[in-house]
């Protein structure tokens, strides 16, 4: 029950530090670096959160005994 | 799990779906997704042992199995067509919600045309015998 908590502040302290180091990067100059950074991100988020819709799509399946 | 942890989830989730609006929508969108999945995931429980006992009840009654089945299908289908749809909704990408819905609607009526034909069979056989 708690990890599932976590998992909603890990998702917004990645998009929060990505949006910093975007910020940094555009002011060092390597702007491209920035958008590398950005899919980073989002390819870590986009695991976890297909990791938690897994879990659903389970569970649901077997309380409603889809399929 | 009492309604005060569910609404502090739901409204911390809000306000940090807001943060990151601004500067990161994709992101926003997938923490969306991830406290939707969470506040489901956190009542599944009850809504199991819920399901148990009506299909409990169902079998003491006699009733047979197969129609309490389809029932339960047709209510997952449309609980999950209705998630996925919503997230969309809340994505901004609204013809694909409603095309979930479409394909969700389609589905159930799949599921529950033998129910209809054996309605409709028995109906008949009690027209067949009174007629």
């Amino acid at each position: 029950m708690g990890s599932s908590i976590d998992l909603i502040f890990k998702i917004a302290g990645v998009g929060i530090l990505v949006a910093v180091l975007n910020a940094i990067l555009k002011h060092a100059g390597k702007e491209e670096q920035g958008h590398i950074v950005t899919l980073a991100g989002l390819a870590i988020v986009f695991m976890w959160v297909i990791q938690l819709l897994a879990t659903l799509f389970e569970q649901v399946k077997s309380v409603f005994r889809l399929f | 799990m009492d309604v005060v942890q569910i609404v502090a989830i739901g409204l911390m989730a809000t306000v940090l779906i807001g943060v990151l609006k601004s500067q990161r929508p994709e992101l926003a969108v997938l923490l969306s997704v991830a406290a939707g999945v969470i506040l489901f995931l956190l009542v599944l429980g009850k809504i199991g042992s819920i399901v148990g006992v009506i299909t409990d009840l169902s079998n003491r009654a006699g009733i047979s199995m197969v129609y309490l089945g389809t029932i339960m299908k047709i209510i997952g289908i449309a609980y999950i067509a209705e998630f996925g749809a919503q997230i969309c909704r809340d994505a901004g990408a609204g013809a694909v919600a409603t095309k979930i819905e479409f394909a969700a609607k389609i589905l159930i009526m799949v599921l529950a045309v033998p129910i209809v034909v054996a309605v409709l069979q028995s109906l008949l056989k009690l027209l067949g015998e009174a007629g």
